[in-house]
């Protein structure tokens, strides 16, 4: 057997594949290859692959933009909303540079509104996702409307959707879902020996590889890795940090401003992420016994959003992961002007202080300016535990 | 052997330092000037050079506060949070939560029975519910800080911004429309009030609160607070240098374990 990687030496190939997953979109679009921009983990991206193309996310978390979209939107919107608009506006994401389609979905009211605008500068495709997951017409209504965007997707491009190549997009989001899965695993193991930029840093990379074998590769290389180095004690972790998972808003480069707080002098180790595009994403495959349109529309309906009401699914995810991932505590990341979040954000309290693990919120947006706020308010909540 | 320990607080306005034997051996405050690393120093060096001690007659040193992470004689960082609990705890066994209404920043702190934090809350952002609210109020009925403190019982003027910067010119309009100043002020203690207890009760705080920082002094806003909570308010003379005594009080505790594993 070939020797491994050490887990450093990928982790570093990692960080420097990340700069070139731009490129990769230019190529990809230079090859015709369709390219479907996308806001949110609702999007089924079975379909997206099953048209053969790759699908980017748009959703951004750059302070940059923001003046500029203050333009159109009202100020105190939340700052993802914003940000992700700026971008389009001033065209200055290569992602949504390149992308031929954007689909949406009503989510939050802010997110709708800002898709009607956003349709002025680029096809925007919304789906109507019901405000419930549970009972038969609010299934009904997903299914349809999975059926209803490809059905757009084929005119739009002139290719059809065969359920064979549906069926081999199951398979691979599913395969990625798992290979994903078994990486955010290793951060069970006590001291984690991860920190969590690097369990971001690992998500996003598959995030942007476009499902690439080569990319999984490593990413089951990595696990491996760091599952042996553990094993031989080479271990490179401090012991007695506070394990911390975080959830609530998604999270992207302006919100590492909280994990670095979290973790700053040893204090604590963030282990898990239930936020969009992580464990909350990773955890739930789709069926592959069932009939493919109907198994992917069920799967992504039952996303547990705050968008959705109710929303009992977080809860449980929550009470899940903190016992998996034998969890100290828990930071609820919430942006500004997020309604969904922070109403939920007290009954996130009350389900969290019944299992007895301590929980604080954080509001914060995308400027850089209340690290010093967020590093007390951190430091305290690990003094705390 | 008496251990001795100190705690320096190095706040954004001024520092604060304590010299900790069991009881308060010595206090200072000093303003924080443009270098916080190195007014944290000089208090420390004060505070030795009065009681005839040296640097190495101090088992510990704790640094808390925003500037806690510059001050290099530290032994130990502790974020403000927790002693601020520990010093209200020294201060006040009996009291089970914390108020903190400072110039810049309030907080409200949950204690459990043994000081220890239970839940916090921090508000660093909005002006209004800090001691800026009422700065700014002070210059636009144009009296004192001091002048809150003596008003007695009467008509209360409700402002309704929730936003310190639109309150400040609904209280323009209000003075123009012939409002009373006293009304008014009544009106802004009002709102911090309710601020303050929306605080403490999303903590869950049960009394008696100790009430700490730049407004505790305030006798009408007290009782306003009792009123409004139902809870027993009560404050200490020390109560200003609560955060730099807690860390104090922190460093005595970690002293008497190392003490303990070394023995
Ligand atoms: S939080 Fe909800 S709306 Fe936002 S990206 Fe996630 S699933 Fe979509
Ligand atoms: S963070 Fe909240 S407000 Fe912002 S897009 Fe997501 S659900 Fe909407």
């Amino acid at each position: 057997m070939a020797t491994l990687r050490s887990s450093r030496v990928l982790l570093d190939h990692i960080a420097d594949e990340s700069p070139a997953a731009p490129v990769r979109v230019k190529e990809a679009k230079e090859r015709g290859v369709p390219v479907v921009g996308t806001f949110c983990v609702f999007t089924p991206w079975e379909l997206v692959r099953a048209i053969g193309g790759v699908s980017v996310s748009l959703c951004s978390t750059s302070e940059k933009p923001i003046a500029a979209a203050e333009a159109h939107l009202p100020r105190n919107l939340c700052p993802l909303i914003k940000a992700s608009y700026g971008f389009a506006l001033t065209d200055t994401c290569p992602y949504f540079h390149f992308c031929d389609i954007v689909i949406g979905e009503t989510t939050c009211d802010g997110k709708k509104k800002m898709y009607e605008y956003l349709n002025r500068l680029r096809p925007v495709h919304v789906m109507q996702l019901p405000q419930t997951t549970e009972g038969e017409t609010a299934r009904a209504l997903w299914r349809a409307e999975t059926k209803r965007l490809k059905d757009v997707l084929e005119s739009f491009y002139g290719r059809t959707i065969t359920d064979d190549a549906l069926r081999e997009a199951i398979r691979l989001k599913n395969r990625e879902r798992r290979v994903l899965n078994r990486f955010f695993a290793v951060a069970r193991l006590d001291p984690s020996p991860l920190t969590g930029l690097e369990i971001l840093a690992v998500s996003d990379y598959l995030k942007y590889s476009m499902a690439s074998e080569e990319a999984l590769s490593v990413v089951e290389e990595l696990t491996a890795a760091l599952e042996e180095e553990r094993r031989l004690g080479k271990g490179r972790e401090a012991e007695g940090r506070k394990r911390i998972l975080i959830t609530g808003c998604p999270l992207g480069k302006s919100l590492h401003k909280v994990i670095r707080a979290v973790e700053e002098q040893g204090g604590g180790a963030v282990v898990a992420f239930e936020n969009c595009g992580n464990l909350k994403s990773s955890s739930d495959l789709v069926d592959e016994s069932c009939p493919p349109m109907e198994a992917i529309a069920d799967r992504y309906l039952r996303i547990p959003c705050s968008c959705m009401s109710p929303n009992p699914r977080r809860l449980e995810f929550l009470s899940r992961f903190c016992g998996e991932y034998a969890v100290d505590g828990v930071v609820d990341v919430i942006l500004q002007a997020c309604h969904t979040y922070s109403v939920e954000s007290f009954s996130v309290r009350e389900h969290l202080k019944a299992l007895g693990i301590p929980y604080i919120a954080v509001e914060t947006d995308y400027s850089q300016g209340d690290e010093g706020q967020l590093s007390t308010r951190m430091n305290a909540f690990l003094e705390m535990i | 052997m008496t251990t001795i320990t100190a705690g320096v607080d190095i706040g954004s306005t001024g520092v604060k330092a304590v010299l900790f034997d069991g009881s308060i051996l010595a206090r200072s405050v000093l303003p924080t000037g443009w270098s916080p690393a190195e007014t944290g120093e000089r208090a420390l060096a004060d505070l030795l050079l009065e009681r005839g001690l040296r640097r190495t007659d101090l088992a510990r040193v704790t640094a808390t506060g925003y500037g806690r992470k510059i001050f290099r004689e530290a032994d130990d960082i502790i974020t403000e949070i927790t002693c601020h609990a520990a010093g209200a705890f020294f201060l006040e066994p009996e009291a089970r939560s914390v108020l903190d209404l400072g110039g810049q920043d309030s907080k409200a702190i949950a204690l459990g029975g043994d000081g220890s934090v239970v839940d916090f809350l921090m508000n660093d952002k909005c002006a209004a519910g800090t001691g800026r609210f009422l700065t700014m109020t002070a210059n636009l009925l144009e009296v004192d800080l001091r002048w809150f403190d003596a008003l007695g019982e009467g008509e209360t003027h409700l402002i309704s911004s929730m936003c310190a910067v639109f309150a400040e010119s609904e209280m323009v309009g209000l003075l123009a429309s012939g409002v009373a100043k006293e009304a008014l002020a009544r009106g802004v203690l009002d709102s911090i009030t309710s601020r303050s207890a929306g605080m403490l009760q999303r903590v869950a705080a049960r009394g008696p609160v100790l009430f700490t920082g730049g407004l505790a002094r305030c006798a009408p806003l007290r009782r306003m607070l009792e009123r409004k909570t139902g809870l027993e308010f009560r404050s200490s003379e020390h109560s200003q240098t609560a955060g730099a005594l807690g860390a104090a009080v922190l460093g005595a505790m970690k002293a008497r374990v190392r003490r303990a594993i070394v023995v």
